[in-house]
């Protein structure tokens, strides 16, 4: 179950998307965002799916390894639209029981939301799927240098988050490992409400806390001890240059951002 | 052969605080500590918890500064806290807990972070890579996510990650306590490798007695003071200082022990089963 969680999981292969310049996978994912809240009817929709179905075949990575992403977002999801079904008013009343009604223009609104939801996180998901995290942090250490002048610790966010990512898998591992050894003692994750299940997570809680922090101290000083003093004079095993097919992603993302905006 | 390490009456306290942040106390955990390592030497550091040892080791490039006592490394004054990034180039340090001292998620960027802290051009720093991964023998796995490495060969990892910095002297915290006897086996393979073809200087930390053979010279701690130093068969040979500070000695080497107080007369300062069976065939 824990394992479930793809984002920020980079999936090793050799493709085209693989070796665009983080940058641009970036700014690309933005435009991908906005454009995607511009559409608002299923033909728009379908547009996007075929054209992030053509990426994702790019990229060579297995399609599965995006949808297993979505199972963690699978309460948000049902949330929204649960929500969007009974809360939107108008057209005609397909259904209606008490204080609850179910109309047509519901439904619609609820199924474009889910859409948008879903599309999202395969979208922003492919980012992090096909960009290593170091190459990820040093594209958005890039792109907000520029705002270094303002105060923006553009090398300080960017080591935290590659740290981040790096010992999520770690801390998920170790997270298993721990409610394993409670389980072997009698402890009970499953049965009860959800107060006494809330409750029976502390003992989990506690111990990965101290662990994470003692990691933490430990891996502070091995950075040090490998001369690790920020962002000053350092300089980068991938430097980083746009090339051919970033202008070539760059002309189709555009043309993907005018077909969201007429769509 | 010149000293790369100059370690003169090293004195370092740790403290505890109370909840107002006073001063509780001071615990001493090196004593006068005076240790000398040759270049190009293989020193293993023996000593059972809380004997110094790994406090010892941490001063050696700067994580801990002592409170007293002087330390010349390449007679550079690792004491001022000037000279810190100096003295790192120069004597690099694999830790303990393989995931802890991993930064990046693939093997290569992990390899090049320390080349890219200190400056290193790109081109340069390629380079000073594949050749780390090369000598750790993990060139195949550039690509891959540490995550999907065993043990030993996380720790070869953060080995190369330490050689592409190109330092002097490389010092291995129980940097095999937590491997398997094979993952063990590998990274003291690498560690003697290191040694004898590309000369570095190595400072293992161990409570493993089979690898401690293999070294040059041993210095054994006890309460933060050299208790013994000399060579594995001067150092082994006082079996009854060993056992009595909780050290365990080679069986080789504690059966001879046991024969010799039985009444036989034989070597005392033997290591390997080939050895005793030699010993006994005479």
């Amino acid at each position: 179950m824990l394992r479930d969680i793809t984002i920020g999981q980079y999936y090793p292969v050799d493709s085209p998307i693989h070796r665009m310049d983080p940058r641009a996978k970036i700014l690309i994912t933005f435009a991908y965002i906005i454009g995607l809240f511009f559409i608002n009817h299923f033909i728009g929709y379908g547009f996007v799916v075929l054209c992030l179905y053509g990426t994702i075949q790019m990229s060579k990575v297995p399609i599965r390894y995006m949808l297993k992403g979505l199972r963690s977002i699978l309460f948000i999801l049902l949330f929204t639209v649960a929500l969007n079904i009974f809360f939107t008013q108008g057209g005609r009343v397909l259904w209606s029981w008490g204080f609850l009604t179910i109309t047509e223009q519901g439904l619609i609104i609820a199924a474009q939301m889910a859409c948008r939801l879903i599309l999202l996180i395969i979208g922003s998901s492919l980012l992090t799927l096909t960009t290593s995290p170091i190459q990820l942090t040093d594209g958005i250490e890039n792109l907000l240098n520029p705002f270094r002048r303002i105060g923006v610790p553009a090398h300080e966010i960017a080591m935290m988050m590659s740290i981040s990512l790096r010992f999520i898998p770690i801390l998920l591992e170790e997270t298993d490992k721990i409610m394993k050894a409670q389980m072997a003692r009698g402890a009970d994750f499953e049965s009860g409400n959800i107060i006494r299940r809330a409750k029976a997570m502390i003992p989990i809680m506690v111990p990965l806390f101290i662990s994470a922090f003692r990691r933490a101290e430990e891996l502070a000083m091995a950075m040090e001890a490998r001369c690790y003093r920020g962002g000053v004079g350092r300089t980068r095993l991938h430097s980083l240059h746009y090339e051919k097919v970033d202008y070539c992603a760059f002309v189709l993302a555009s043309l993907f951002f005018i077909g969201c905006i007429i769509l | 052969m010149e000293h790369i390490i100059e370690a003169k009456d090293i004195v370092f306290e740790y403290y505890n605080y109370d909840e107002n942040g006073e001063q509780k106390e001071a615990i001493t955990a090196l004593n006068h500590t005076s240790v000398s390592i040759k270049q190009g030497e293989f020193l293993v550091i023996l000593g059972h918890n809380g004997s110094g040892k790994s406090t010892f080791a941490k001063q050696l490039n700067g994580i801990l500064t002592p409170k007293s006592g002087t330390l010349f490394v390449k007679g550079i004054d690792a004491t001022d806290p000037q000279n810190i990034w100096e003295i790192r180039k120069e004597v690099g340090m694999v830790f303990q807990n393989p995931d802890n001292q991993i930064v990046a998620t693939v093997v290569e960027e992990d390899v090049a972070f320390g080349p890219e802290n200190i400056g290193i051009p790109p081109k340069e720093i390629r380079k000073r890579v594949d050749e780390a991964l090369e000598t750790v023998n993990m060139l195949d796995y550039k690509r891959v996510s540490p995550n999907q490495l065993s043990g030993g060969q996380k720790q070869r990892i953060a080995i190369a990650g330490v050689i592409a910095m190109k330092p002097e002297c490389i010092v291995f915290d129980e940097s095999t306590a937590m491997l398997d006897p094979i993952g063990r086996r590998q990274v003291m393979a690498t560690m003697k490798k290191l040694n004898k073809e590309y000369g570095i200087t190595i400072v293992h930390i161990t409570h493993y007695m089979e690898e401690a053979i293999l070294a040059d010279r041993i210095v054994v701690m006890e309460k933060g003071e050299v208790l013994l130093e000399g060579t594995p068969k001067n150092v082994f040979k006082e079996v009854e200082t060993l056992k009595r500070i909780g050290l365990d000695v080679p069986a080789a080497t504690y059966l001879m022990y046991l024969l010799n107080k039985e009444g036989f007369q034989f070597k005392s300062d033997v290591l390997t089963a080939e050895e005793v069976a030699q010993e006994l065939w005479q």
